[in-house]
């Protein structure tokens, strides 16, 4: 499905994402998973058009889509979400969604001049929709708030919404978890469950949380400044001593390597991330 | 002021304003929608003025044509050759952001200025374009009322466009992209395009309210398009008024309008010996007043829905 083989990228002297080659198998939730700085964000950048890359390929479905422009990528399928939600927060939570579907007659000045009648009827169609969205992620009664106004937490069901809003291929998305409390954590996790199997979405998936890796990804990938250092079922990961060291060398502090067995990164969030920002709170799922 | 003289004084008066609400109009595509910061209003005030004038006026040895069209032909040409210095910029400038743009504006429009006041072959440089016809006065007569009607009809036609284009689907991306850009790239959206349709309509806008100003005075030259005029006013009536909503800026562009006259009867009483220090003072006034607006209210006298909760 994604192909993706020997990108990098530098921010001047730092190496942010280094020859990173592995593949998002279509059908498949794949975990992306690694300590704060590991490049796993800007990695999604440069797939998702938003980041140059300064060398290697990205393939979608045998095709060349290296640096195509966030907009192309996203009419042949391939869709991101933010780490810290992009809602706009001057417009109704209703409006948010609404942007979404592509081909909309009322994106063209004339239509909107000479065609109102059908600007308005396919704006009734998109409206639905968007209620069905909206219902699904139970974000029914804040419809129209501003989005502004909503918690971190229904800002990145919001988030959310927006890869629903069409009929997507490739699914990224950046710590949809982070943040969030959790029966709205349990509400994504169905979402994305759901997506998987009802309508074949494939996703890349980005999160600190262990518990909702281990429950919905297989394989998973991991980086660590830069590179990909193991790849593979969650079972086999958890027992890697190169990923239990990357954690440790990743600024995480006060337990042993002991921390990282099984048991304990199965339930390693805290549980006081209730609705709070999600900015780069990534570092706090690790401490005990 | 007797009864006539108030009542010429006011057709002038509201003549005026149409414009300006036409001026601020085309600022809230670009700045109240999509959240540019055009600063070089005036330029584009000046290129619609000087395309109506030459397609419009008689032949004339001094300038370019006159190619004595009729006055919708001028406005049409106005909007149009606006619109094309819009493209032609915009190509160019809409990679920029906000800030950098606002500084690349400025220098667009005094380029503008200076080019018409030394093409002469074009301009007729600082003498500038006399005997331009008012608004269907061939058939209807020089009455400033037919004037006053014409430029309130335009001022309606371009409330309809924008009012129209601001509740589509357009204008609901143009939102968004004032709001966050990368959230809009990542829904689908070419940024990029949406940012130069709302320069350019806007711009076009202005042109249009350059040909109704050259039509309405009769005369046009350089000095009519200094920043003051063509651009500071009409930034202060967008702010006034409420960016972002369409309302706002016709009651932005009238409620600024009578205050700015007020400024002169004000400035008038002081007498002949303080002349230059008046038309100074009137400048500070409005400074002051905008200052004002933006601690006291910034959202302006109607906001745009939602803008309040922020």
């Amino acid at each position: 499905m994604i192909q993706i083989e020997g990108i990098s990228k530098a921010f001047g002297g730092l190496q942010a994402v280094d020859s990173v080659t592995f593949t998002v198998a279509a059908g498949g939730i794949t975990g992306l998973i690694g300590p704060n700085g590991a490049g796993k964000t800007t990695l999604f950048s440069i797939l998702a058009g938003f980041l140059p890359a300064d060398q290697g390929r990205v393939l979608l479905d045998g095709e060349d889509i290296t640096g195509l422009p966030p907009h192309s990528l996203f009419h042949r399928g391939l869709v991101r979400t933010f780490q810290i939600p992009h809602e706009f927060s001057r417009m109704t939570v209703r409006e948010n969604l609404m942007i979404v579907p592509p081909g909309q007659a009322g994106e063209s000045l004339a239509y909107s001049w000479l065609r109102w009648g059908k600007v308005k009827a396919q704006d009734r169609v998109i409206r639905q929709k968007v209620d069905d969205v909206l219902d699904f992620l139970k974000l029914t009664h804040v419809a129209d708030e501003l989005a502004g106004n909503l918690s971190g937490g229904q800002k990145k069901l919001l988030e959310l919404g927006r890869t629903m809003m069409i009929d997507a291929k490739v699914v990224l998305l950046d710590e949809p978890g982070a943040g969030v409390n959790r029966t709205l954590l349990n509400s994504i996790r169905d979402a994305i469950r759901r997506l998987n199997t009802e309508r074949g979405y494939t996703f890349c998936l980005i999160e600190h949380d262990m518990d909702l890796i281990a429950d919905l990804c297989d394989p998973v990938v991991v980086m660590a400044q830069g590179q990909v250092i193991a790849e593979g079922p969650m079972d086999v990961i958890r027992a890697d001593p190169q990923v239990q060291d990357a954690y440790l060398g990743g600024g995480v502090s006060g337990r042993g390597v002991s921390a990282m067995t099984e048991d304990d990164i199965g339930r390693a969030r805290p549980d006081s991330t209730v609705d709070t920002d999600a900015d780069e709170s990534g570092d706090e799922e690790w401490r005990p | 002021m007797e009864m006539d003289g108030l009542l010429t004084y006011g057709v002038f008066f509201l003549t005026q304003a149409g414009i300006y609400a036409v001026l601020a109009l085309g600022l809230n595509v670009q700045y109240g929608l999509t959240g540019q910061i055009n600063i070089g209003i005036a330029g584009f005030f000046a290129v619609g003025a000087y395309t109506s004038a030459i397609v419009t006026t008689h032949p004339s040895t001094a300038h370019l044509g006159g190619f004595n069209l009729p006055f919708p032909v001028g406005v049409v040409a106005a909007m149009a050759t606006s619109a094309l210095v819009a493209a032609a910029i915009g190509r160019i400038t809409m990679r920029l952001r906000s800030d950098y743009l606002a500084i690349a504006t400025i220098g667009i429009a005094e380029i503008i200025r200076l080019a018409l006041k030394n093409e002469d072959w074009l301009t007729n440089g600082v003498r500038g374009i006399p005997g331009i016809p008012r608004p269907f006065s061939e058939t209807l007569g020089a009455n400033p009322l037919i004037s006053l009607g014409v430029v309130l009809g335009f001022v309606a036609f371009a409330f309809w466009m924008v009012e129209r284009a601001r509740s589509a689907p357009w204008g609901r991306v143009l939102r968004a992209i004032r709001e966050n850009e990368d959230g809009v790239s990542a829904a689908g959206k070419d940024v990029a395009h949406f940012r130069l349709q709302a320069f350019v309509f806007g711009a076009s806008l202005m042109g249009m309210a350059g040909a109704l100003y050259a039509h309405f005075i009769g005369f046009i030259s350089p000095e009519a398009f200094l920043p003051l005029y063509g651009t500071f006013l009409v930034w202060v009536m967008l702010i006034a008024g409420g960016a972002g909503n369409n309302w706002g800026a016709l009651v932005g562009a009238l409620a600024i309008w009578v205050l700015w006259s007020a400024t002169q009867f004000m400035t008038d009483a002081l007498g002949a010996e303080y002349a230059t220090q008046a038309g100074a003072l009137r400048v500070l006034l409005i400074g002051v007043l905008l200052q004002v607006i933006l601690i006291a209210r910034p959202q302006g006298l109607l906001p745009e829905r939602g803008a309040r909760k922020h």
